[in-house]
């Protein structure tokens, strides 16, 4: 079980987490006209790295606040966590 | 009969505390203090079982956790029994029971040891060969016969009785395994101010110090470990807990430990849990786990009192027992020779068979002047006696350890077994460490730590007490000079210890020639080294595909004492070096672990919380019958007389369209909106438009997903300008919280909204009827309740005799209704009131199952529809998506497959005889009668008995359903045998225009 520092609650178990994706993507603006593809690319194309990973996780049995976490898909190390408005 | 084979004065065991136990129905005395096994062999029982694929009489091999033979079946007072428990881990207490595994009638008598004369036909692989064909044979002959024949003891029927816990604990050293250099690095840290947990596995503390014969500063071994276990038992800022097996290493140091708490005890209370599952977050790990001697491979070398070297020895240095009278010590190097003295020293005559030259060191020297016999470059070749062993054949080696020159037989009645030591690095490698082959011992250790792990003493492969002491102190006080900063560092003590010499790389003995002898490499798996010489010849090569194929290091001990040895053959054969063959992957658990310990306490009803309305004992008292939504309990119906669930919610329904109905939807799920921009992010986050709701409107929203798929639905109104309460489904009430906190923090923060659950702060009851407005009028007296007062979709505030309450007229059943609101705690005032005001209009409450009978034939959608898959034009929502604005998932809807005009749709279906129930599932298809496959046309998602009609109505979501109005289809149910002939209608069965909710 992972440990993961929530920027707000520090240090916890990840039971207290939920996984929020890739914190890299961003929804495109709304009302903006824009291609199958780049709605494609938004809604379901998701890269899959081996290493070094920028996700959202969220304190949900917490503070119930968004962050982002820098972690290593295959080893599970956990370089950095930020809030959302923090660079990682 | 009385314990032949104890001694007088030597061990640890309490010899003032007589035992009696029961096994294979006979019944032993042993002492306190024994396991199952030291009291066993005390008596001089060495068969205990039989082995799994030739049912081969077996003995004890070990004395701990690597035993790979003495599993045995428990019975527990008054409760129901366990299977595979260790022997050699079980400890001794008054009345136990226990009995030997896979073998039938009888140990001694084992019908399936048939299959050991027919061994020839058992080669590895045999089950993969031969159950191939004909394919026929498979579910109704083969599978049968073997999960028959498969596992070891007997399963359990009654759910386990006992009580389990679970702990979590924080510390900044965790140290694994009691010997030297465990007890010298937990000393170091604690007295430099580190938080220290030392966990044991066996009941006595010390480990090697308890059987060598060493001394530490002035003392014996084994006092100074207890005077250190004291002196860490003393301070606050150290656990020390022995019966506790550190079995898995998980990301981040988390260790996972599982403490014996109850079986050793003689009456414990109803209250003691039976083990207790440590989940131990540790800044640093120290590994001290020790390591496991290693057998050697002979003829027939697992029968009954062929045993480890170093078991023999802690059998009769902590046990008091001897293994035998008259014992060949059988060995590839110096520390057998120990076991040779003690026995020595305890008036029994061992004889040496080693393989070497010749040694010289310290110990070899002892054992020389004690005038024991040894027979150097001897190997033993073969043994003999069926249930018990009685000789061996011993084998002068030729010049290149190739055959034999000369055999002699020798009696004897135990071969204590040493082939060197094998760390124990299954912690280490867990954690990520990939290990490294070391030559001079032969063995695999940890290399680069990847967390905070490191290994020390025999675990790493220093064997020597000296380096065992100073690497703990040094360690110990290292890693907590890190965490605490503090610079106390104790002294490490001057010790005394034997010396011992360079092992010989030899450990499989050649069969002479014309000789077919099995020579046993896993005892529990019944893997020889014919079977792992075919694996290869056959072209297994990887060490994982030998495994798999021969089961090598499969059964319950995991491989303890076989893996090294398959390895070293496998490179053998192979001319490999064994760093190139590499090691199976080491998992957890290192031990096996009950299920009761992982589960806790979190069985039956405290699986998960079960959520109560504040309603909830009124229901009870009125017989309701409760089903579970979601976490929550909510009444399905209330039971009458001897009504079934049928007529029962049919007359609720009924008086609901006829008078009046109370529902409680407490767990509906209620978001609390406020900001500035909350009008805006609902106008987002719903398909319709929301910027000009009117102050004390509600609104009906559908929401998407970002792939157009709809998400939940419900009613949220304005209660001021900037304060809104939404709510949602039952089921999705969390996650639709979710959804809002990461559009208002990840993807729009500039929206000034906050969102709060507001769900289990107000109790809800639903009033439902042509009578609820005048019931409405007896509870609130000080509003105008009229049409007017309070139009369709429109909210009040106002106090129920005094609480303050929120009026929603809102309808999920079709009929005029309204939804009232107080705060939980005076959720069954409100309600009791509802009851007694109602009476005179024939109030009766009504469940879930009359709730969903108003719904389905009003054609309103619930959960069966919205069930991920559909979109809103699937359910005829298509009207409420605004052209005018963008919102979540509308970017979707114009992907190709959803603009398709053949699109599923949201159908009314009826049976053609008016009578027949369609089960919910079923499939529609063009003709009943078709083979399969079938093709399906669409599916019945919900189904009622309609109380409008007096027929059954049902609810499906259909391919092209617009424009099959009208047409005969069949609804199939193969899984309730029926094919019914129906017709599909529109989805809005009763007051299709709605007049009724705003009349």
């Amino acid at each position: 079980m992972l440990e993961i520092k929530c920027p707000y609650c520090g240090k916890r178990s990840q039971n207290e987490f939920s996984y929020g994706g890739d914190a890299k993507i961003k929804r495109p603006e709304l009302g903006k006209e824009i291609s199958d593809k780049e709605w494609d690319n938004f809604v379901y194309y998701r890269d899959n790295p081996k290493g070094k990973h920028s996700e959202l996780w969220h304190h949900i049995s917490g503070c119930r606040q968004w962050f982002k976490v820098s972690r290593d898909t295959a080893s599970h190390e956990i370089f950095k966590t930020a809030k959302l408005d923090e660079d990682l | 009969m009385s314990q032949t084979y104890r001694l007088n004065n030597v061990g640890y065991i309490n010899r003032d505390k007589k035992i009696s136990f029961k096994f294979n129905g006979k019944k032993y005395f042993g002492y306190k203090g024994d396991t199952l096994a030291s009291a066993l062999l005390a008596n001089g029982v060495h068969l205990v079982g039989r082995s799994f694929k030739y049912h081969r009489p077996r003995g004890f091999v070990g004395a701990g956790v690597d035993e790979p033979n003495a599993k045995v079946q428990l019975y527990f007072k008054g409760a129901d029994t366990e299977p595979n428990a260790n022997a050699t881990e079980v400890e001794l207490v008054e009345g136990l029971i226990a009995r030997s595994q896979n073998c039938w009638p009888s140990v001694s008598f084992d019908f399936g040891a048939i299959n050991n004369l027919l061994n020839k036909f058992f080669p590895a692989g045999f089950y993969y060969k031969t159950f191939m064909w004909p394919k026929s044979f498979w579910y109704k002959i083969y599978e049968p016969i073997i999960r028959k024949a498969a596992g070891l003891g007997i399963a359990p029927l009654k759910p386990d009785p006992d009580k389990y816990e679970h702990k979590y604990e924080y510390c900044d050293v965790l140290v694994a395994g009691s010997g030297p250099s465990g007890l010298s690095s937990a000393l170091a840290a604690a007295k430099n101010g580190a938080r220290v947990i030392l966990a044991e596995d066996k009941v006595r503390f010390g480990g090697s110090l308890l059987t060598d014969e060493v001394t530490i500063g002035n003392k014996k071994g084994k006092e100074w470990a207890d005077e250190i276990i004291s002196q860490l038992k003393s301070m606050p800022n150290v656990i020390v807990k022995n019966r506790s097996q550190v079995f898995g290493y998980y990301d981040h140091n988390m260790m996972v430990m599982c403490e014996r708490t109850k079986d050793h005890i003689e009456n414990p209370s109803e209250f003691t849990p039976r083990q207790k599952l440590w989940h131990i977050r540790a800044k640093e790990v120290i590994i001290s786990t020790g390591s496991i001697e290693r057998p050697l491979t002979f003829g027939n070398n697992d029968r009954p009192g062929i045993i480890l070297a170093s078991a023999a020895r802690e059998y009769m240095k902590v046990y008091g027992v001897l293994v035998g009278k008259k014992p060949i010590i059988f060995t590839n190097n110096d520390s057998a020779y120990d076991t040779a003295i003690d026995f020595k020293k305890n008036g029994i005559d061992p004889i040496i068979v080693d393989t070497r030259n010749d040694s010289q060191s310290s110990v070899a020297n002892e054992a020389k002047s004690l005038n024991i016999s040894i027979k150097f470059f001897c190997a033993v070749v073969n043994t003999k006696g069926y249930l018990r062993l009685n000789s061996a054949t011993i084998g002068k080696f030729n010049s290149d350890k190739s055959d034999y020159e000369k055999l002699e037989n020798i009696s004897c009645d135990c071969i204590c077994v040493s082939g060197n030591w094998t760390p124990t690095v299954h912690l280490s490698s867990q954690s990520g460490n990939k290990l490294k082959f070391n030559e001079t011992i032969d063995a695999f250790i940890p290399n680069q730590s990847k967390q905070n792990e490191n290994t020390i003493g025999s675990a790493k492969g220093s064997f020597t007490l000296k380096e065992s002491l100073e690497d703990g102190f040094k360690k110990g006080f290292e890693l907590s000079n890190k965490i605490t900063g503090k610079n106390e560092k104790s002294i490490t003590p001057t010790s005394n210890e034997k010396n011992y010499g360079q092992h010989d790389k030899f450990w499989c003995m050649p069969l002479p020639k014309k000789k077919h002898y099995k020579r046993f490499v896993d005892f529990q798996n019944d893997v020889a080294v014919s079977d792992i010489e075919l694996a290869v010849r056959e072209g297994f090569k990887s060490i994982e595909h030998v495994k798999r194929y021969t089961t090598l290091g499969m059964a319950t001990d995991q491989g303890k004492t076989s893996n090294l040895s398959g390895l070293q053959l496998v490179s053998d054969i192979e001319k490999k070096i064994i760093p190139e063959v590499g090691h199976t992957t080491f998992r957890p658990p290192y031990t096996p672990i009950t299920i009761g310990a992982i589960v806790g306490r979190e069985v039956g009803k405290h699986y998960r919380p079960t959520r109560k309305s504040p309603i909830h004992e009124w229901h009870e008292k009125n017989n309701a019958v409760f089903v579970d939504a979601g976490l929550w309990l909510r009444p399905r119906y209330y039971k009458k007389g001897n009504e079934n669930l049928l007529e029962a919610s049919t007359r609720e329904a009924r008086n609901v369209r006829k008078n009046v109905g109370v529902c409680d939807v407490t767990s509906l799920g209620k978001i609390d909106i406020k900001g500035a921009d909350s009008a805006e992010f609902l106008n987002r986050v719903y398909t319709n438009a929301w910027m000009k709701l009117p102050i004390g409107k509600g609104r009906y929203g559908v929401m998407l997903r970002e792939d157009g798929i709809v998400f939940d639905d419900g009613t949220t109104t304005r209660i001021s300008e900037n304060h809104f309460h939404m709510t949602t489904t039952t089921a999705q009430a969390a996650n639709v919280l979710s959804h809002l906190e990461y559009y208002l923090q990840v993807v729009w923060p500039e929206l000034d909204v906050n969102v709060v659950s507001a769900t289990e702060q107000w109790a809800g009851a639903a009033l439902a009827g042509p009578n609820s407005r005048k019931l409405l009028g007896k509870l609130f007296k000080n509003i105008d309740v009229s049409n007017e007062g309070i139009q369709f979709m429109g909210y009040k505030e106002s106090d129920l005799f005094g609480v303050p309450a929120r009026i929603f007229r809102i309808s999920f059943s079709g009929e005029l209704a309204y939804e009232i609101n107080v705060e939980s705690d005076y959720g069954i005032f409100m309600w009791k009131k509802i009851i007694e005001l109602g009476k005179e209009m024939n109030i009766e409450p009504y469940g879930t199952e009359a709730l969903s009978t108003l719904r389905i034939e009003m054609g309103h959608v619930a959960g069966s529809e919205i069930d991920g898959r559909v979109i809103s034009s699937d359910l005829s929502l298509e009207g409420m998506l605004s052209k005018k604005k963008d919102f979540i998932g509308k970017r979707s809807l114009f992907r190709e497959a959803f603009v398709n005009p053949n699109r599923e749709k949201i159908v009314g279906v009826i049976p053609i005889d008016k009578k027949t129930m369609i089960p919910e599932g079923s499939h529609l298809v063009n003709d009943g009668n078709a083979t399969l496959p079938n093709p399906k046309l669409g599916h019945v998602s919900a189904s009622c008995w309609s109380v409008e009609y007096n027929n059954p109505f049902s609810l499906a979501i259909l391919k092209d359903g617009k424009n099959k109005i009208g047409e005969k289809l069949y609804a199939v149910s193969p899984l309730k045998n029926k094919n019914i002939p129906v017709e599909i209608i529109s989805s809005h069965y009763v007051d299709p225009k709605g007049e009724r909710v705003r009349s």
